[in-house]
């Protein structure tokens, strides 16, 4: 899958579960604060990453996430380790 | 003692998904029953069940207040919402009074399943979802409605079998009446999937009359086998009198009268003792004879033994009287931990508009509903004073008599 691709399946999941509109999808926003996720979310994400993408983020790696950018460069790591 | 009196109501039910349609239901002697060919597939003996559409509630709820909502809950937040309209109750004057919550549920099936067969699967509890154990606890429905409605007040669910609805009205016209509490949303919820009945579905106690559904629930009839399943939600909204007064809520009726008990003796086969005790206890409360009781709405299930027994309890009471009684169940089906409340609300709804529901599919008596006046056909009556009556597993009882404010 392309990257441009990867972060397309992103954003459609995101606007799609968290209720957001596409507008608010800047690469250098914050993702909790314009997704408005607390602790529950964040379960819910996991989740989510896993039924798209078939691999379990673990609690700690969000600590190194704090934009989309930031996001879409994890996601798309894990995808190339695999 | 303060006096309680209901000022709200709002219903989600196979026989309407508001006031208006359930009113025009009862009046016409309308089912709500029909036929699942999944249940038959599933394993079931009958496939005959209440049907109710889940509701859409995207884009009326947030994901948060939606994702913790089990399927009855989603049917209470519905019953809910109507009734805090017709209470005139605003999130304002929740977020100042202190309003609580009793709700009746007794079962969680759909969701712990669902979390069982993802974890079977994946072998990872992390990927179940937060929504997960919100749904799961029996205590899911005031568990979110608080939440969501931001409440103040007591906060508990009420589980008695088919008498959880009831009861749930019953204590929190207790608390009322003793002045802990101004304000209570009460009622009954209760979940209609395929998976929250086949264990019950499994001592053969549900109606095989397949070929004709709306036939198949036929309380007090000669020639009924057994009940039908069904659910959805029911909410009544009760208060103090002078609450009501002060905030100049509509005043529906007054709760006058509360009797429970217990059989003590099989865990699913009624007895007439014990159902005779709550009934007595509900007068003795309500401070009236027997005679001024004008409609009894019946537990009334279509089990062979259990609408003998209650006949029979009936009849040991109100023999002389005769007051009119049907069991709306033969429309509804059983709406089991809904049904307590449910049946308030259709009571209600017959005082308001002097009329009797129909006991449909009476077509031949047995030896005891022969000495009780059931209303086959709708009848055009007053009532003024109605007593309901819910029995569940476990020979719990719960008796509620309202009567009309003029």
């Amino acid at each position: 899958m392309q990257n441009e691709e990867i972060i397309k399946k992103i954003n459609g999941f995101l606007v799609e579960e968290f209720e957001i509109e596409e507008e608010q999808i800047v690469p250098e926003a914050n993702l909790m604060q314009t997704l408005d996720l607390d602790s529950l979310d964040l379960v819910d994400l996991v989740v989510i990453i896993e039924n798209n993408f078939g691999f379990k983020v673990k609690g700690e790696d969000f600590a190194g996430i704090k934009t989309f950018q930031d996001f879409y460069d994890y996601i798309i790591n894990r995808i190339n380790q695999n | 003692m303060n006096r309680v009196v209901i000022t709200g109501m709002g219903i989600y039910s196979t026989i309407g998904k508001n006031l208006d349609e359930v009113r025009d239901s009862l009046y016409y002697g309308k089912s709500g029953i029909g036929f699942d060919q999944e249940r038959k597939d599933f394993g079931y003996r009958s496939g005959l069940t209440g049907v109710l559409d889940r509701p859409v509630l995207k884009g009326i709820l947030d994901r948060r207040a939606r994702i913790g909502l089990a399927e009855q809950g989603e049917y209470a937040y519905i019953s809910t919402i109507e009734a805090l309209k017709n209470a005139k109750l605003d999130q304002d004057y929740l977020d100042r009074n202190e309003v609580g919550i009793l709700f009746g549920n007794d079962s969680c099936a759909e969701p712990v399943i669902k979390a069982i067969d993802i974890l079977r699967e994946k072998k990872d509890t992390t990927l179940v979802g937060s929504g997960s154990i919100f749904q799961s606890m029996n205590s899911t429905v005031t568990m979110n409605l608080s939440v969501i409605f931001k409440l103040k007040g007591i906060n508990l669910t009420i589980s008695g079998a088919c008498a959880s609805g009831s009861h749930a009205i019953g204590l929190g016209y207790l608390l009322i009446k003793q002045g802990l509490q101004d304000c209570i949303i009460c009622g009954g919820a209760q979940e209609i999937n395929l998976y929250s009945m086949g264990s019950f579905d499994g001592l053969s106690a549900f109606s095989i009359c397949e070929s004709e559904p709306t036939k198949a629930s036929r309380p007090f009839d000669r020639d009924r086998d057994g009940l039908v399943p069904s659910g959805g939600a029911a909410t009544v909204i009760i208060e103090s009198y002078e609450s009501a007064k002060r905030r100049g809520a509509p005043i529906l009726g007054e709760i006058i009268g509360y009797g429970f008990s217990s059989n003590g003796d099989h865990i699913s086969v009624p007895n007439v003792e014990g159902p005779v005790r709550a009934l007595k206890k509900s007068l003795v409360d309500a401070g009236i004879k027997a005679s001024e009781i004008d409609y009894i709405n019946a537990h009334a299930t279509s089990t062979p033994v259990g609408d003998s027994n209650e006949a029979s309890a009936i009849n040991t009471l109100f023999g002389e009287s005769k007051p009119f009684v049907s069991s709306t169940k033969s429309m509804t089906g059983h709406e089991m931990w809904m049904a307590g409340a449910s049946e308030i609300i259709y009571s209600m709804l017959m005082m308001k508009d002097s009329f009797i529901a129909p006991n449909i599919n009476f077509e031949n008596p047995d030896e005891f509903s022969a000495k009780l006046n059931i209303a086959s056909k709708t009848v055009n009556a007053n009532i003024d004073t109605f007593l309901s009556n819910s029995f569940g597993f476990g020979g719990t009882n719960s008796s509620l008599i309202v009567k009309k404010i003029k």
